[in-house]
């Protein structure tokens, strides 16, 4: 360390200068020296450093990024027989152009952010929970089987159906919490394994007639793709704008909501705070008698619970049947947000409306009649070019602590 | 070597230069058996026959006892040891180095390490440098013993003509001059320093520091139980390592006792459990006559303990969180309202224990990470000495600091022990014992050996207890 003026003065002054004994001694210089300590305090011992995050850059790059993608995506487009420029105003109408364009972007957000803040919750903690597509599945199964199930009004019903679908996609991940804490099974391997247990658990209850699957009237044959019936009015989210060809549902404020409950727990709560420090050091957190195990155990459980209230919110505003492949990578797309978001909550925010806005576009550019590989590889580069600057930033803050870190150290 | 200067870049150019080493820390991997950890590193085809051969040929010769076919994992601490000396050997190394070799064996087992050594010298004619911090071993195993102290050759004695006690008072070397160290005794006045000052009125003359408590069999009937007491504490790692073994020590109120010994005899455990981090197998640990559960919730936390660790970065702090925050990490309760954390409440305990401390940062939300290291520790020396605790415990707290901060650092060490704190310190630097310690205990192989006071240390005696050799 450098030398510390400050410390010179009190360390050399009195030894005993807690206030009390510092009076107690009599010693005038005692009192003088605690007071210089008192004044020199606030100031700092150097200059500040620099800010640690370069916004400039961070726009740089971001622009660099995007033209960078444009212009390869422009080049497969040509090759194959697209023109770019057609393709390109497809996507940003499909998906900001219009109300239906916008309407269907915020309808694909909602479940995004919820299975974003979920994946926050767990990366704080130090967990990587990758079973939200399973966890989607489980929770919209659930939330299916109770809404088929009750017949009372909407304000019952529709919270009994979200909270269903929360707790049992919080109990999935529960499974991975007990291997992970009680076993020492990573959970990035059980809870991503558990994703093809939850897929074939669903296909089981859309299969069977005495558990979810759908009701035909008689001598009707079953569809290819078995499904549940469909949920009840009582059981559907309220509808925020309609008009010819598109439904704002509310799913869009559950999730917003959720996003400001999760950034207030993490940041002002006892739990939020326990689970930071298990998160970042966890002997630490264990010195201050917090117990690693305890918070792991529900910030793994509390992810899956959000990643399951995803799936309520694709149940009762979009789907409102289940079936095989119900997580439609809602899940994979949701914890991408999460990582881009640098595990913020307030950030999770803008970067589950690029997504949905990109689903949304892609949705359009695929009815086009472009080829659904195309419109996949057009996504991806553009996913690309956000998420590499915002990692590559993430990279350079940890590098910089690191270094800090090393010369704290000597 | 062989009278010529080489330049040793690396450890490939010292094995190349025929040194081998066996390190104190194990290099083996435990899933693998004993033939490939051997042959680890080796270039070209692996000869599953011909290794084997070689480890049987090797084992034989020297008396080793190793099984090619074992798993690593499946061994004793002293067959690892084995298969290490193997690995070495194999190499043909003209000078083998063991470094600690004895630190994690049984005392048969150190035996018959030191028969093996003995082979080797006789059969081979190889040198062998023996870096140990026990006298006995020097003694008994060494032809020619070099005693080093802070980084410099003290002596090199035959090891016929030297004694314990010529060892042990070159070990620690210098004439001290107690009565200059020890800093003026922290200021009366305070109720729990009564007791304290009127043992120690004014200076810090010699004899007058005596402490409270000979001992943990010792010590008055009828006064208050010690702020800490272990009785026969014992912990096991993992690994099967014995690291506390019937650990016993006291610490009354306002009291400094400092821990010294040779580091790796069980100083890291012993603070790690006092820290929460491990759970004890065996004994007691009590906090003023109550016994509290290391390792289980807050059970140390609520009965007062504080602790500076050896290394902050590993249990003191968190880089990433503010300074408030880590300010407060273990009572964050303490700025709550309503349950949720009052910001305003949280700046204002910060900024109070900021300005008391001297903690230079441009920010109290800056993450600690931002702050230099003297100021990182007294971010946690802040925490942990203004929860008034009953006991602080200190494992190296001036280790890399600067002067200044080292001093202020001592300052605030005294002054919790005079408002009234037992002060565990656990220092390898005797300096640090010695200037702060009212009264000393060492301990060795993870048990406390002796105790004496504080002033009028005997060197020599403090030396034969470091080196394991009096009792």
């Amino acid at each position: 360390m450098t030398p510390d003026p400050v410390g010179s003065a009190s360390g050399s002054g009195d030894l005993g200068s807690g206030a009390g004994s510092a009076s107690a001694s009599g010693d005038p210089a005692a009192g003088a020296s605690a007071a210089v300590a008192a004044d020199a305090a606030l100031v700092p011992a150097r200059p500040p450093r620099p800010p640690l995050s370069g916004y400039a850059l961070f726009a740089g790059l971001l622009a660099a990024s995007i033209l960078g993608a444009v212009s390869i995506a422009a080049v497969m487009l040509s090759a194959t027989g697209s023109a770019p420029a057609t393709v390109f105003r497809t996507m940003i109408e499909g998906s900001l152009g219009s109300r239906v364009a916008l309407v269907a972007t915020l309808n694909h957000m909602g479940p995004i952010l919820a299975v974003a803040l979920g994946a926050v919750i767990a990366v704080r903690s130090g967990l990587l929970n990758i079973g939200q597509e399973g966890q989607i599945a489980i929770g919209a199964m659930a939330a299916a089987a109770v809404g088929l199930a009750v017949d009372v009004p909407r304000p019952i019903a529709l919270p009994l159906i979200l909270a269903v679908a929360g707790a049992a996609g919080g109990l999935w991940a529960g499974v991975a919490a007990g291997l992970r804490f009680g076993r020492g099974v990573s959970e990035v391997i059980s809870t991503l394994l558990l994703n093809f247990v939850a897929f074939q658990v669903v296909s089981f209850a859309v299969n069977r007639a005495w558990l979810l699957q759908e009701t035909l009237p008689e001598g009707s044959v079953l569809s290819a793709s078995p499904q549940s019936d469909p949920l009840p009015v009582a059981g559907r989210l309220p509808t925020l704008v309609s008009g010819v060809g598109f439904r704002l549902h509310s799913g869009i404020l559950v999730a917003l909501a959720a996003a400001v409950v999760v950034a207030f727990l993490l940041a002002r709560t006892r739990w939020g705070f326990n689970l930071r420090m298990v998160g970042l050091n966890q002997r630490t957190a264990k010195r201050a008698g917090i117990s690693p195990t305890a918070v792991g155990a529900g910030a793994l459980a509390a992810s899956g619970a959000f990643a399951g209230l995803a799936g309520g919110i694709l149940l009762t505003g979009t789907a409102f049947r289940v079936n095989d492949g119900f997580s439609s990578n809602y899940g994979w797309e949701g914890l991408l947000v999460a990582l881009i978001a640098n595990s913020k909550a307030a950030l999770a925010v803008p970067a589950a409306f690029l997504y949905g806005a990109l689903r949304a576009g892609g949705g359009v550019l695929a009815s086009t009649g472009v080829s659904p590989r195309i419109v996949g590889v057009v996504q991806a580069l553009i996913l690309l070019a956000v998420a590499l600057p915002s990692l590559y930033m993430q990279h350079r803050r940890r590098r910089a602590l690191a270094e800090r870190t090393a010369v704290a150290r000597t | 070597m062989r009278g010529e200067v080489v330049p040793i870049a690396d450890p490939a150019a010292a094995a190349a230069n025929g040194i081998g080493m066996v390190h104190q820390h194990f290099s083996l991997i435990g899933p693998m058996p004993v033939w490939k950890n051997v042959t680890l590193g080796d270039r070209g085809r692996v000869d599953r026959d011909r290794s084997v051969a070689e480890v049987e040929r090797i084992s034989e010769l020297y008396g080793l006892e190793v099984d090619p076919h074992a798993r690593v994992a499946d061994l004793t601490i002293g067959q690892r040891q084995r298969v290490e000396i193997v690995k070495c050997l194999r190499r043909e190394p003209e000078v083998v180095i063991l470094d600690e070799p004895t630190s994690v064996l049984t005392i048969a087992e150190s035996k018959a390490l030191f028969d093996i050594l003995r082979e080797l010298i006789q059969r081979t004619g190889r040198g062998v440098v023996l870096i140990s911090h026990r006298l006995d071993e020097a003694l008994e195993a060494a032809d020619e013993i070099t005693v080093l102290r802070d980084g410099r050759v003290v002596s090199t004695v035959e090891a016929a003509a030297a004694t314990p006690n010529l060892l042990a008072r070159q070990m620690l070397g210098r004439e001290v001059s107690l009565a200059g160290r020890r800093a003026p005794p922290p200021a009366a006045g305070d109720p729990s320093g009564a007791e304290l000052s009127g043992a120690r009125p004014g200076g810090a003359g010699p004899g007058d520091s005596e402490p409270r408590r000979a001992g943990p069999s010792g010590g008055q009937l009828n006064g208050p139980p010690p702020a800490l007491e272990l009785r026969a504490v014992g912990y096991v790692a993992p690994g099967g390592h014995r690291l506390l073994d019937g650990l016993g020590l006291s610490v009354s109120a306002g009291e400094i006792l400092g821990v010294a010994g040779v580091e790796g005899n069980g100083q890291a455990a012993l603070v790690d459990m006092l820290s929460n981090l491990i759970r004890p197998d065996e004994g007691r640990v009590l906090v003023g006559g109550q016994a509290v559960e290391p390792g289980r919730g807050r059970s140390l936390l609520d009965a007062g303990v504080g602790v500076i660790p050896a290394d902050r970065h590993d249990s003191g702090c968190v880089l990433e969180m503010t300074v408030a925050e880590n300010l407060v990490l273990n009572r964050i309760g303490a700025v709550m309202r309503n349950g949720v954390i009052d910001r305003p409440l949280l700046h204002g305990v910060a900024r109070q224990l900021v300005t008391e401390f001297g903690i230079a940062t441009s920010s109290l939300s800056a993450p600690l990470a931002s702050l230099s290291g003297g100021n990182q520790q007294r971010v946690v020396l802040a925490r942990e000495v203004s929860s008034r605790p009953s006991v602080l415990v200190a494992a190296e707290p001036t280790h890399g600091l600067d002067v200044g901060a080292m001093e202020y650092l001592w300052g605030r060490l005294r002054a919790a022990a005079a408002e009234g704190a037992a002060v565990l310190l656990v220092s390898s630097d005797l300096d640090e014992i010695l200037a702060l310690a009212d009264r000393i205990a060492v301990i060795y192989r993870g048990r406390i050996v002796g105790q004496m006071p504080g002033a009028d240390v005997d060197l020599e005696y403090l030396g034969l207890l470091m080196g394991g050799r009096a009792t």
